[in-house]
């Protein structure tokens, strides 16, 4: 209590600090990193989202381009987190929306008028884009949104391991199994397929022959090569040869250059990585398989460019996105090769890229020509997060995929009438 | 002495003629600072709570996808698709079990804590802290500290390592479901966190019981432990011990962020139901109606449960009335 009698402090200069402080408060909110301006460029701010890539140097790579733009002001707000879509779209819900932002097609966000038709920008260049890009950006003939980067995704494996355990690469998912039972040693899990295996949940149907939907959007993944297929990654799973709970999950490289595992589920941006840390003891193969009439497959993820139809720069934003993901080609290709790998989705650039043209880069360019699946821009959030729970609930916890389908087929069924009537 | 003794006679004069002043400014009007203290909270309130509330209540109605102001009207639609066609109510039902496990547990546990500080004749404020201090770190923090370093399924996790001096394989505790180890990261980082900041208020509340009760008790012979604490101490603590089991109930309906970053959504089980009201309107999904009426149903059922629970054991009732 002395102490308290002693200081300085009384109840006017409290009240002069928490003053001070709210004005202090006030004017910083007015100036600094608000995401808003702050660029080298004159004329419009442009806000542009973008979730954080793992590989180093990308956020600087992002606002080094940005800052070389001159005809607007270009902020970029780099999205650390698990939850890019969640600040994403409550962010489009306000006048802080950005003005451009990445993210993969959904027919939903065309229905709700959120993002701008961008055809009068493509369609000059569309011949130099990959076709199946261009489609899966496509709704009545308008283009919604351009490809910055396709991203396959397939196992890497460490040869040493296979060559020791005498194991060959697995073709179907039965190989696949059995191979994990033989290179599981005390210190080593046989596979990594992610710690919640929904990495793979389109693989799986892929494999087995079938399809999320079908042309005439309607499910097509409810098959019996496909529960069968779940009913194998449930064998998989509770086999005690695949990792779980590991650190990093299976879009970082460590899993397997740590030597936790010996087979893992990863995306071609990893290759660098993992190639700087195993050098050529690495492969890699798509999907196996699922049943007789099955094939291999590869996700083709990626990233794609949109402009917020609802903000209030669309044009501005418009002759941004196409400066950058149209004109400006050496970015394009900097963006694609110089930090993670990515297939750029342009034939010209692609045609260039020399660093996909040999050795593993190449085998991966190759799983993607042959067994790759595209984005479908009606299979949304929704649908996805629906076919997640079959997967929680059928393999990782073991209960009957008939069931876990059936009740993803109501979920998908209300969406597909909400989208389509 | 003497300096101590005439600044307290100055101190009494100076308080003796006080009343004798008029009143002026704000200390003569009440009203004014009445409004001058609350009314910052209350426009706050009205802001940040009510107003939500009502716009929630409203967008329930509503065909609200990727819109917070919608215009197409679908009545009760919302409501019969959160109940039927989505995991909300099993998270309801999984949370319900949940807090009936949690709440008696942290409170035990608390109540126990205190009793021990209590006892305590030296380093009683350090034991204090060292117990309260969980309480400074964020649900995030700790459920990255126990699913990084103390819970992961690999040989290098604190537990597996343990667990691999016994020569027990190493367990995924939150990736694989069956059986549940889940629930053991839960429920410890839960009770880690939690236990000490209700510690504090029965520390508050044992060291508000008069001495006069147990020396009363002591000639009366009632033995010491046990019947001292079955029939003075737990009583006197009733107050303490019915808010603590309020608080702990909202919290337990309310968990969000160590499920979030523990369990993660893309599961069926260990679903909060924020989490399933978050995967409805957040996020993913987008719809803000289907999410309100949920966030309506999970407000109603909490009111109710406060409510039953408070006429159980008698929150906000006067002590005459008990």
């Amino acid at each position: 209590m002395s102490a308290m009698s002693n200081s300085n402090w009384s109840r006017r200069s409290i009240f002069r600090a928490a003053a001070g402080m709210a004005a202090a408060g006030t004017l910083a909110a007015c100036g600094g990193n608000n995401g808003r301006g702050g660029g080298s460029g004159s004329g419009k701010n442009l806000v542009q989202y973008f979730h954080a890539y793992g590989e180093a140097g990308t956020e600087q790579a992002i606002k080094r381009y940005a800052k070389a733009y001159s005809k607007a002001n270009v902020s970029t707000s780099w999205i650390t987190g698990t939850n890019f879509e969640a600040k994403l779209f409550s962010s489009l819900l306000t006048k802080q929306a950005p003005d451009v932002f990445e993210f993969h097609p959904q027919l939903q966000l065309v229905k709700s008028g959120q993002v701008a038709d961008l055809s009068d920008i493509i369609d000059p260049v569309k011949d130099d884009f990959n076709p199946a890009d261009i489609n899966s950006h496509t709704v009545d003939g308008k283009i919604y949104g351009i490809r910055m980067i396709d991203d396959p995704q397939f196992f890497y494996y460490r040869k040493s391991m296979l060559e020791k355990a005498k194991v060959e690469v697995p073709t179907t998912l039965d190989e696949l199994l059995e191979a994990a039972a033989k290179l599981t040693t005390s210190k080593v899990k046989g596979v990594n397929l992610g710690n919640d295996f929904t990495p793979v949940q389109g693989n799986v149907i892929w494999s087995a022959g079938a399809d999320t939907l079908d042309s005439k959007n309607q499910i097509a993944y409810h098959t019996d090569a496909v529960v069968q297929g779940i009913k194998q990654l449930r064998q998989l799973f509770s086999s005690g040869h695949v990792l779980l709970d590991a650190p990093t999950d299976w879009w970082d490289p460590s899993s397997l250059n740590q030597g936790l595992c010996a087979i893992q589920w990863g995306g071609l941006w990893s290759m660098p990585a993992m190639q700087k840390a195993l050098g050529d003891d690495l492969g890699i193969f798509p999907f196996p398989k699922v049943g007789d009439n099955g094939k291999p497959s590869v996700t083709n993820g990626g990233w794609s460019m949109f402009v917020n139809a609802k903000g209030e720069n669309v044009e501005a934003a418009k002759a941004y996105v196409k400066w950058l993901w149209i004109d400006q080609k050496k970015y394009q290709e900097d963006w694609a090769l110089s930090y993670g790998f990515h297939i750029p989705p342009r034939s010209s650039i692609a045609a260039q890229a020399t660093k996909l043209k040999s050795g593993l880069p190449a085998e991966a360019v190759k799983l993607f020509t042959d067994y790759g699946h595209f984005d479908n821009i009606a299979w949304d959030q929704t649908m996805i997060t629906a076919l997640n729970d079959v997967i929680a609930s059928s393999v990782r916890k073991g209960g009957d995929p008939e069931a876990a389908l059936d009740a993803c087929d109501k979920k998908v069924n209300v969406e597909l009438k909400k989208l389509f009537g | 002495m003497s300096t101590t003794t005439t600044r307290g006679v100055a101190e009494t004069a100076a308080a003796e003629t006080s009343p004798s002043r008029p009143r002026r400014g704000l200390r003569s009007n009440a009203t004014l600072n009445f409004w001058l203290f609350t009314g910052p909270f209350l426009i706050g309130l009205v802001i940040f709570v009510f107003v939500p509330i009502g716009w929630s209540v409203w967008l329930s109605f509503f065909d609200a996808r990727y819109t917070v102001t919608p215009s197409h009207f679908i009545g009760f639609d919302n409501y019969k698709q959160i109940l039927t066609n989505s995991n909300f109510p099993d998270s309801l039902l999984t949370f319900t079990v949940f807090a009936t496990f949690i709440v008696p547990t942290t409170w035990a546990l608390s109540l126990g804590l205190a009793l021990l500080v209590n006892q305590l004749r030296f380093m009683r404020a350090f034991f204090r802290s060292v117990f309260f201090l969980p309480t400074a770190v964020s649900y995030v923090a700790a459920a990255l500290i126990w699913k990084m370093s103390l819970f992961t399924g690999v040989r290098f996790g604190l537990a597996n390592t343990v667990l691999g001096w016994f020569g027990v394989d190493n367990i995924a505790y939150l990736s694989n479901p069956s059986p549940p180890w889940y629930w053991v990261v839960i429920v410890t980082l839960r009770l880690w966190i939690q236990s000490g900041f209700y510690m504090i208020l029965f520390l508050a509340a044992l060291q508000n019981i008069p001495a006069e009760l147990y020396e009363a008790a002591e000639i009366d012979g009632a033995k010491r432990g046990w019947q001292t604490f079955r029939y003075i101490t737990l009583p006197q603590l009733r107050a303490t011990s019915t808010a603590v089991i309020l608080l702990l109930l909202i919290a337990a309906y309310q968990a969000f962020d160590e499920f979030y970053n523990l369990i993660t959504t893309k599961a069926t089980w260990a679903q909060t139901p924020l989490m399933e009201l978050y995967k409805a309107a957040l996020g993913t999904n987008q719809d803000y109606g289907a999410g309100s009426a949920g966030a309506v149903i999970l407000s109603l059922l909490i009111c109710i449960v406060t409510l039953a629970q408070g006429k159980i054991m008698g929150f906000g009732r006067g002590e005459e009335s008990k």
